[in-house]
């Protein structure tokens, strides 16, 4: 790992990127329906069209996007004309709250559930527990999502039904009471996608750490005399944290496609809502806008995961002298 | 270097360490009634060939079978310095490991942490038994280092073991053992997994450190060369069980059980005319169904009915002091008659 690898990286996500966004637009295009909708009167489509620049032919639309793209613009929503920049830009902040509220909960979920199964491999605990995180890792989103929501939402009104803060109360943060009212908001959507997510973390992480187990290092912490504690929590878990790593950079992907759907169950003003009303409404720039900045954060996950792992793991970090006698197995 | 009338450091009785096999079917004798006795200062080597026990044995001396599958059966005794190491409750027992007793590994490319430089893991030993603060942890582990001849040690101690070499890491592995200076060191095939010259050095390397540390060495090999040079006494394993026990001269000069001779012809000789290399036929059978009467029966040249009926106990070979055999040739000499 060094100044070429991470520039081969950065070469290789922009075309990872130009190509997801070539896709898009391309799809969006040929898929069925209009952004004009038929009870629309004919010669105001045309001119609708006209001005959208929707009547030239798709190459020609495809390099315009793209010199515009070039030079930072994202076009214009057809829907309110607001630049898409904008639109999106508003929505980060919502969609960072609540992936990162489902985060942290997947994470630390999941990993103190995985390291508690493995250190019970087999027994009680860790069987019961293993078909829990089974049935709620294959549980459909939408479909927790929904029970979440009539469970807790509708029958006992412990949390709000939809939303990302009061419109009465608190439209924009203004008090400590408005923070208390936006994680209040935060609750169920991010325990829908955070519970998921917690249960793929925790199956993943107990079999990185029965994976470990095995290994003749940790026969070798135990044969020292180390307290059991130490054993796993030290030797065992700071090697099966290594390939937990390159888990993270597999949650990006996972959170994004949850959170479109699960901002549009819980109306959260977040990307995921507005990259699926987009999508209704034929709003090409905003399509082709989210998923530019979807596949950016992909990308960007994938590659601070591979970073991380190279910090973390001293056989990446540290090149073997070249001078050392030659390694006999 | 026994010294005579010294008391037994560590005694194994009865030991018995069977495994549950997968599908709960059968049960694996890995180690079957293997009793032995290790004295202050000795060297006793435990021989025999892949799937004999000898790992296992040394495993569960220090209640390292991984268990389940395993377990080590009622009645077995690991008596060291007077207590019944199976019966110690767990924070006794981790005050023996590495501490009174430590072990080095057949694998030292996979026996290290990848993930910790050598120093961490040598020092880590003295922080948890001597209760030793970091620096002065770290200043031991360098000591340590310089003893088991690892050259530039201020520098290797912050190496990680992907850094090292084969025999380097060996030697960072044997510095790990010893840094509680432990009265005992099981030697699980030490040098098996390194080339012939570095294998030597390893050897040479545990001989001095015995000498200018006084401890006792168990050293588990499968190579009658390793125990020739290195060992005092013998204790010849075969099929989960004790075959031949005998200092290592007798053993080399008078060998007894047919297995022991079936072994020792098959160590290439350089003064020897160059003849086919023998070798015994068959392999050892599987530790869930071991043969009836002596489990050496069906590959040795002269059974006869008695060792299909019947197994013999350890006999006491001539009037050797602490040669015994497990065969009826010991009691019908006139048998040795090979049908081969």
């Amino acid at each position: 790992m060094g100044a070429a690898w991470l520039l081969r990286r950065l070469l290789a996500s922009v075309a990872i990127i130009f190509a997801v966004v070539t896709f898009v637009f391309i799809l969006i295009h040929v898929a069925p329906g209009r952004p004009c909708p038929e009870t629309v009167e004919r010669a105001v489509c045309e001119e609708l069209k006209r001005q959208f620049g929707l009547d030239r032919p798709l190459p020609e639309q495809y390099w315009r996007y793209l010199v515009a793209l070039a030079h930072g613009n994202m076009g214009n929503s057809y829907a309110n004309g607001r630049p898409v920049r904008a639109a999106i830009a508003g929505t980060i902040p919502f969609t960072l709250q609540l992936a990162g509220a489902a985060l942290v909960l997947d994470f630390l979920l999941g990993l103190g559930l995985g390291i508690y199964q493995a250190v019970r491999v087999n027994r009680i605990p860790d069987v019961v527990l293993g078909n829990v995180t089974l049935f709620i890792y294959s549980l459909p989103t939408f479909w927790l999502a929904l029970l979440l929501l009539l469970a807790f939402g509708e029958k006992l009104r412990w949390f709000p039904v939809g939303g990302a803060s009061d419109p009465v109360l608190c439209p924009v943060v203004h008090s400590l009471f408005c923070v208390a009212d936006r994680l209040w908001h935060t609750v169920l959507p991010a325990a829908t996608l955070g519970l998921v997510g917690a249960a793929g973390t925790a199956r993943f992480q107990r079999a990185a750490m029965l994976e470990v187990a095995r290994q003749d290092y940790v026969r070798t912490a135990r044969a020292k005399g180390l307290p059991e504690r130490r054993v796993v929590l030290r030797h065992q878990l700071r090697n099966a944290l290594l390939s937990f790593v390159t888990r993270f950079g597999l949650a990006f992907p996972f959170l994004l496609t949850g959170a479109v759907l699960i901002e549009t169950i819980f109306a959260w003003p977040g990307m995921g809502r507005l990259a699926f009303d987009a999508i209704l409404l034929r709003d090409y720039p905003v399509v082709t806008g989210t998923a530019l900045i979807a596949s950016v954060v992909v990308v960007a996950g994938n590659l601070l995961a591979d970073i991380l792992v190279g910090l973390a793991d001293p056989r990446l970090r540290v090149r073997a002298p070249t001078d050392v006698e030659v390694v006999t197995a | 270097m026994t010294i005579p009338g010294a008391p037994v450091l560590l005694r194994v009785r009865n030991l018995k360490t069977y495994f549950v096999t997968e599908h709960g079917k059968g049960t694996a004798q890995a180690v079957d009634d293997v009793s032995f006795d290790l004295y202050p200062g000795e060297t006793l080597g435990i021989v025999g060939e892949s799937g004999c026990g000898k790992t296992v044995t040394s495993l569960s001396i220090l209640r390292l079978v991984p268990e389940p599958p395993g377990h080590v059966l009622p009645g077995s005794l690991i008596e060291f310095e007077g207590r019944n190491l199976l019966a110690l409750p767990a924070p006794e027992l981790r005050a023996v490991r590495g501490n009174q007793i430590a072990m080095i590994f057949q694998e030292p490319m996979t026996s290290l942490n990848p993930v910790f430089t050598v120093g961490d893991q040598i020092a880590e030993a003295a922080i948890i038994h001597q209760h030793l603060s970091r620096s002065a942890a770290r200043a031991r582990a360098i000591e340590m280092l310089r003893l088991v001849g690892i050259p530039d040690p201020d520098e290797r101690v912050d190496h990680y073991p992907h850094q090292l070499s084969g025999g380097m890491r060996q030697r960072v592995m044997i510095a790990m053992a010893l840094v509680c200076h432990p009265k005992v060191l099981i030697a699980d095939e030490p040098t098996t997994a390194l080339d012939v010259t570095i294998q030597a050095q390893i050897l040479e390397l545990l001989d001095r450190l015995q000498h200018e540390l006084g401890m006792s060495v168990l050293l588990i090999t499968h190579d009658l060369g390793v125990v020739a040079g290195h060992a005092d006494r013998v204790v010849v394993m075969y099929a989960g069980r004790v075959v031949e026990t005998a200092p290592t001269d007798a053993l080399f000069e008078r060998p007894t059980h047919p297995y022991t001779e079936g072994l020792l012809a098959a160590v290439p000789r350089i003064d020897a005319p160059r003849t086919r290399l023998h070798a015994i036929p068959g392999q050892v059978p599987a530790a869930t169904a071991w043969p009836p009467g002596c489990r050496f029966h069906p590959r040795c040249p002269y059974a006869w009915d008695k060792c299909v009926a019947q197994e013999p106990p350890l006999l006491e070979v001539g009037d050797e002091a602490g040669h015994t055999a497990r065969c009826w040739l010991v009691t019908e000499p006139e048998r040795k008659v090979s049908k081969r």
